[in-house]
This record gives C-alpha cells, structure tokens and sequence, in this order.
C-alpha cells in the first residue's frame, strides 16, 4: 500500500534489544530447567521405585556415610537417607503444586476484581492483601496447627493462603495496566461485556507475568512447606520432607554433616532452579522482546 | 454497504444537551454546559487545545464516561434508553494510538471481528471473515493480512487496522480522537485521505477531535473550537477560518505554523 | 567561524547501521534545522554531538567542537563541553529536569559548575534568566518545582538553563513537539529572540517542516540515517533535489494547509 516507512521503534528504543537478545537465548532457562528436572525426576521415581521401602531401618548402619548400600548415608536411626531424600522431593513438589494452585485460585480472581472494579472495591481489597502480606505465613500456620491439628491440607492451605496476596496483588497491578489500554475501551465500545473483555484482552495480556509469578511462588512455598516442617508444623510423619530431616539431623550434625547437608541442598537446588526457570521465562515471554526480535529481524 | 447521503438539516443522529462533567477532587469543571449535534453526514471537528475538554466529550458522545449534568441523545433518545447495542453498531471510535488500541495479543483478523463477534452481527463465521476481508480492503489492507499480529505492521498500518475494526459493523457515525497525531507526516497525510474517501464513500459522518484545526478544515465542513470545558465557537468550518469572530480561535489560527503560502497553494 | 562540524559521523548499534556518513558544520548565528521522520536517525545524530550515546552504539567519524576532535573522548572531557560549549533542549521538559529540585537551583547547578560562581551569585542569575525567558513572577518561580509549572513554563525553564552558560551551540530536539499550538508559537517566538541576543549557533531537529522552516535558514534532511538533502531553507522547500525532500514538502503542505473552500463542500 504506502512507501514502507520507520515509523513507530524509534531507533533509541532498541537500545537495549541486544542485551535482551543475548536474554533469550537464556541459560538461566536451560539451567533452571534442567536443576528442577532433578527434583521432579526424584518425585516421580519414588512413586514406583526407592531404594530402601520408607519404613525400613539398618539398625547396624546408623548414621553411616555415603556408600554403595546408602547412596546418601544413613540418619541416626538407620534409615536410608535418599530413600528420605526422593520421598521427601515428593512432599515438596506436591505441597509446592497444591498451594500455588491454591494460592492462585485465591488471588487471581481477587485481583482481576480489585483492577475490575470501582474504587471502592479496589481499596478494599488492597488493604485485605496488605493484611495478609503482613501477616507471617508462619503465624498463619501455627493458628491453623492449632485449631485443625498438622496435616498436609493445613500445610498447603496456610502456604497457599500466604502466598495468595501476593499473587492477588500482581494480578491487580498487571490487570490494571492492561485496562488502562485504548483497546480495552475499544473493546467496551465495540459492545463487548466485562467477561469477555477480561477473557478476550486481560488474562492473555497478563498470563506470562502470573505464570512467571507462580514459578516463583513455588520457590516460596518449597522453602515455606521445608520450615513448617522444620518446627513440626507441617506434613506430619511419617511422610518425609526435607525440613524434618533437617530437623531431625540437627542434633547429629557434627558427626553426620552430610544427614544436614543434604535435605539443604535439595532445598537450595528446587529454589534456585525455579527462579532460574522463573527468570528465564520473563526473558522468553515478554511481548516487547519478542516484538523487537522481530522488528530487528531476529 | 454504501447507503445514500442524507439530506441536510436532518434530525442530529447524537447530540449532547447541557453537558457537563465534573472530576471528583478538581476544581474546575472539565466540562461546562456545552450543546453539540451531530447531523446525519455533516462531519463535525471539535478543535481545542489540552485541557479544553474535548476528549471528555468525546467520551461522554461515545457513552464510556456519564455526564455529572446534561444528556446525551442518539438517534433522539436519551442514551441509557435507547437500545446500547444499536448505538454501538451505529457510533464507532477510532483512538490517537494504535500501539495502544490494538491487543497485541491477538491476531488483526480477531480484531477487526471484535464487534461483529460482540455485538452478534455479521451471520456466522464464514460471513464475518468475508466482512473482516472487506472492510480490510476498504482500509487498504490485505484479506491475508488478517493472520499477523499489530506489532508486525507500522504505526500508520496499524490505524488502518484501528479504522478497520470501526468500520466492520457498518456503523453511520465513527468517532476519531486526534487519530493522526501519533503518526508522521507523510503517513497523515495517507489517513487523513483514508478518512475522507470512507465519508465520501460509506456515507459515514465523522465526529474529529483534535487539536489541529488544518487537518478539521480538510474532513469536516462544521467545528466547535472549545476552550476550558466550554464552546468558544461554532459554524461552517470555512467561516470560521476566515471570519473567526473569539479572540481565543483567531489565536489558535495565528498559531499554525504554515510553509510559505504559494508552496501551500500550489498543493 | 565553525564552531561545531561533524564529518563522516556514522553510529552502529551491533554493526546494524543506524547513521550513516553524516557530515555538516556549524558556525557562529547559524540556525540548521535537521528533519526527519521517525527512526531518521536524527535525535541519534543530535546525543552524539553531545557525546550521549546510549551504551551499546559505536559512533565512527570526527566531531569537531573548537577546534578539537571530541569523538571517542572520555567522558571527562565531554563534560567539559556539554552545557558550557554545547547545549541541549529536549522534547519533554518534564522527564529532562529534576522533579525534586527548584526550578531557580536546576537553572543556577550549572552556572555554578562551569563558571564558578557562588551560590548567591547563581541564583541572582537565575533569576535573571528566568526574566529573559518571560517567565512570570520570576522571583517566586524560581522556588517552583517543575510540575507546579505549566508545560510552556517548563520549556522556557529548559531554555534558560541551556543558555545560561552562553553555550556557542543549542541543539534543540523537538522542543516544541509536546506543546500545544498556541504555546509553540510563543515558544518558537522566544527561541528566535534568544538566539538572535545570544549568537547562540542553532541546530533545530524535528519532524515538523513547517516548524523548522520558520526558524532554520539551512534544511538538513534525513532518512533511514542518512543525509539525503543539504540546503538553505527556501531552495529545499521550492527546488527539492531528492525524491524523498519533495514527498517531505507536499505531505507538510497538504496536511497544514487550511483549507478554506467557500461551503466547505468541495470535496463532494
């Protein structure tokens, strides 16, 4: 139709598009893909497979190190510490699933209203979410503990709950930006309905940063799930989880630093691994990179 | 789709009566007792600078905004009672940035459907791809256009696309709020005859705010120059540039820079 | 007497071309407009004169300021230049002053910087400024933090800190761009006042020919980077060499032209 013409990326607006270039590619995807495929590999083969069945002690092999029977040693009691290990990445991944599902149920619909809504409403539920930011999801747990008793539901409902506002409130914040675009009054204009506008424009204009969000809530709710049961809070045994481990290796740690060591580094390796995989995905995911890739041809 | 001129002097298709609307937590009124028709195929420019309330009024003609006093009619009837969908088929909006008023995430084909598919016109799918296709064209786009996403095209090619989404439900008026200021100045030019071609061609009747009286003098025979929330002038837009009778629009149209007149001229 | 000239100046972001072989001088009371539409390279062409590139580009050619080389200088010695020898006004007033500080203190920072005056002395000369670029009530004003004023108060400040220092060179960036109609008037006004007392040499970059045809004597025009025409105003606009001059002129004419038919209705 017309002569082909510069005229919307000012050229001082691809400044940085090397550096984010370079981004894409993204290592930090590779490798935190490739540390939280460990802890998933180690989740899902404990379903059908352990070296040692979970009960089992070695009452000769108490707090034995690393070797062939016992990959990662034994704890004081002479259990197989990465039959412990496998069973216990199974605990976190389902707690880190369950309450970022919670956590997400709770807080998206809570902040597509505030965004959705008048004033009024958004107030509202922006100081409900600054209560619940401010409120310790230890404290959270103990209340719960204490009226329901420790279980893994209460575990995943104390996390999921605490990890919910913040998620609310990035949902309020990206929805926000995405209503004050021209095309969703546009769209109102073109008679479309407030469900269909959030379906149609705000949810696909926002869904990357949630989901990035939720690979870092995840992180969150590893390292929370490892401290509630750390202080007895959390899944009750006699299923594992690294925190207990932890717990209960403490008072043996100078002569078996490896029973502390290790449940330590399988937290460290799932938290690590999903804010890498979390990062990466920004880099992968944000619209305006991928509009300048092209716009700079590849 | 094209539909006879209508006569003139006909009843205003919209009109404001005594608008005016007032911010919570501003003092002055954005808006202060303005009266505005628009007659079936008379094209009207509201002319003013920042501030002076004319995309307010835009908004509130355009029924996403209420007025805190005063009425706006379409077709006769007051807005909350005049059936909403006919008024949104019927009064469509073009915005001064595409980047901003296209979904990036949907493909131009989505868009351009969004009122047939919202407003259940336009028969079944097959019919609103042949609607999407033909107003495309009308745009000066390509049908295969439909399948790319807005960041694959210019700024100029994306208010086509912008001009193309009003256009699809065949409406009879089509709002544009400073639809040229975004862009450069050879691919103004392009929309500026876009836009005359689809009054001359659809018979639509364009309501043009902007604050740029040369680009109102060239699509609509009638302006309103509106300054602080109120209307400082109203007439034929040619009166009104030779014989402008507020100090406040001569001002304006002293302002204009202008390249020598005989290099206008001979345009 | 050449104060600023550029030879050859080429920036690259990648080894992607963004400004190609950019030449052109600036001598004493000259008024250079640069046009250009969007991605023109020409707001590129204007941060490199001031050595402002952003981190990434490379620019390639000489930029003479007095006499010396500056291109490749560190950024030690271009602080030397900028805002002493040359100076800049950028399209937002509001984004390129600090919302944080008096209006009168952002005017006298670099009088006291470059010429070392004390700080009473500095304001006494904001002050002044602030009269020389009309600016209302100029004792008061200049306790004024920038969103208190308006938009055409907030240019004229920029304005009278670019030129409190007699800078040789004003580099305007669409100065005028985020202005409404009858403010640029008053602006573009007040910009050809002050060069005229000053001497001041200007180089006007924008988008909009008719703009820069009231205020330039010399047209540089750009495209995809490069120049593509060099000459005075009036031989541009009337004889345009290159395809892409003409197209510029005739668009600008047809899209500022008030079209004044009597009726209105010559379109139908």
């Amino acid at each position: 139709m017309s002569t082909p013409l510069i005229d919307t990326v000012d050229a001082v607006e691809t400044v940085d598009a090397p550096a984010r270039r370079r981004g894409a590619r993204s290592p930090s995807l590779i490798v935190g893909s490739v540390l939280l495929l460990v802890i998933v590999a180690l989740a899902v083969v404990s379903l059908v497979w352990t070296p040692y069945p979970l009960d089992h002690t070695d009452p000769a092999a108490r707090l034995a190190g690393p070797s062939a029977p016992h990959w990662a040693g034994t704890d004081r009691l002479g259990r197989d510490q990465f039959t412990q290990l496998m069973l216990g990445a199974r605990t976190a991944v389902w707690i880190g699933l369950s309450s970022v599902a919670v956590a997400f149920v709770i807080g998206v619909p809570l902040g597509l209203l505030a965004a959705a809504a008048g004033r009024f409403v958004e107030n509202a539920v922006i100081g409900v979410i600054d209560i619940v930011i401010a409120f310790p999801t230890l404290l959270l747990a103990m209340l719960l503990v204490t009226v329901y008793g420790a279980s893994t539901a209460v575990a995943i409902s104390a996390i999921g709950i605490g990890v919910s506002a913040e998620v609310a409130r990035l949902t309020r914040i990206s929805a926000s930006r995405v209503f004050t675009q021209d095309y969703v009054l546009a769209a109102r204009t073109c008679g479309t309905g407030p469900l269909m506008i959030l379906v149609r424009h705000v949810l696909p204009n926002i869904w990357h940063t949630l989901l990035v969000q939720a690979t870092l809530a995840f992180g969150v709710a590893v390292i929370a799930e490892a401290s509630l049961s750390y202080l007895g809070l959390g899944t009750p045994p006699p299923a594992p989880s690294w925190g207990r481990m932890l717990q209960e290796a403490q008072s043996t740690v100078a002569v078996a630093p490896w029973n502390v060591l290790l449940p330590g580094l399988a937290v460290a390796v799932a938290v690590i691994g999903v804010n890498l995989l979390g990062d990466g995905l920004r880099e992968v995911l944000d619209p305006q990179l991928r509009t300048r890739r092209r716009a700079t041809g590849r | 789709m094209s539909e006879p001129m209508p006569a003139e002097g006909r009843e205003p298709i919209l009109s404001g009566h005594q608008l005016t609307r007032q911010f919570a937590g501003r003092s002055h009124r954005a808006l202060d007792g303005v009266d505005v028709a628009v007659r079936p195929g008379v094209s009207l420019g509201i002319v003013g600078e920042s501030g002076a309330g004319k995309s307010t009024l835009l908004r509130l003609l355009l029924g996403v905004d209420r007025p805190t006093s005063g009425e706006v009619r379409f077709a006769g009837q007051p807005l909350d009672r005049a059936r909403s969908r006919e008024f949104r088929r019927q009064v469509q909006v073009v915005f001064q940035d595409p980047r901003s008023s296209l979904n990036p995430r949907m493909s131009v084909a989505s868009i351009v459907a969004e009122p047939l598919r919202s407003l259940r016109i336009g028969g079944d799918r097959a019919a609103r791809s042949a609607r999407v296709a033909e107003v495309l064209t009308a745009v000066g786009l390509r049908p295969e256009d439909g399948r790319r996403y807005p960041h694959e095209f210019s700024g100029g090619q994306r208010q086509r696309i912008a001009i193309a989404r009003a256009l699809a439900p065949a409406p009879r008026v089509l709002l544009a709020d400073e639809p040229v200021s975004a862009l450069d100045v050879s691919v103004r030019l392009q929309i500026i005859d876009l836009l005359r071609d689809l009054v001359d061609r659809l018979g639509l009747t364009l309501v043009l705010v902007s604050h740029d009286l040369a680009i109102v003098s060239q699509l609509c025979p009638e302006v309103l120059v509106m300054r602080h929330g109120r209307v400082v002038e109203r007439g034929a837009t040619a009166d009104v540039l030779t014989r402008p009778v507020d100090g406040y629009t001569r001002a304006l149209l002293a302002a204009i820079p202008q390249l020598p007149t005989d290099l206008v001229e001979e345009q | 007497m050449t104060v600023l000239e550029t030879t050859g100046l080429s920036i690259a972001l990648d080894r992607e071309p963004l400004v190609r072989d950019v030449s052109f001088a600036l001598d004493t009371r000259d008024r250079v407009g640069l046009i250009g539409e969007s991605g023109s390279g020409k707001s590129l062409t204007a941060l490199a004169l001031l050595g402002l590139l952003p981190a990434g580009m490379r620019a390639s050619g000489r930029i003479v300021i007095d006499g010396r080389d500056y291109l490749g200088a560190p950024d030690r010695q271009w602080r030397r230049v900028r805002g002493r020898t040359v100076s800049i006004v950028f399209q937002e007033p509001l984004t390129a002053l600090d919302p944080l500080m008096p209006v009168g203190r952002q005017i006298a920072g670099p009088l006291r910087l470059h010429q070392g005056l004390n700080r009473s002395d500095a304001e006494r000369r904001a002050i002044e400024w602030c009269e020389r670029v009309h600016l209302p009530d100029p004792a008061r004003l200049v306790r004024a933090l920038p969103h208190e004023i308006s938009g055409g108060q907030r240019q004229r400040v920029a304005l009278a800190m670019a030129l409190a220092c007699r800078p040789r060179v004003l580099i305007a960036d669409e100065p005028t761009t985020a202005l409404d109609v009858t403010v640029q008037a008053q602006i573009l006004a007040l910009l050809d006042e002050l060069i005229e007392e000053t001497g001041v040499a200007l180089l006007f970059i924008s988008h909009d020919l008719p703009v820069v045809a009231g205020l330039a004597r010399h047209l540089l025009v750009m495209r995809d980077g490069r120049l593509v025409e060099s000459g005075p105003v009036d031989d541009v606009l009337r004889r345009p060499r290159s395809d892409y001059a003409r197209q510029l002129v005739t668009s600008a004419a047809r899209v500022t032209r008030l079209a004044r038919p009597a009726g209105g209705g010559e379109d139908r």
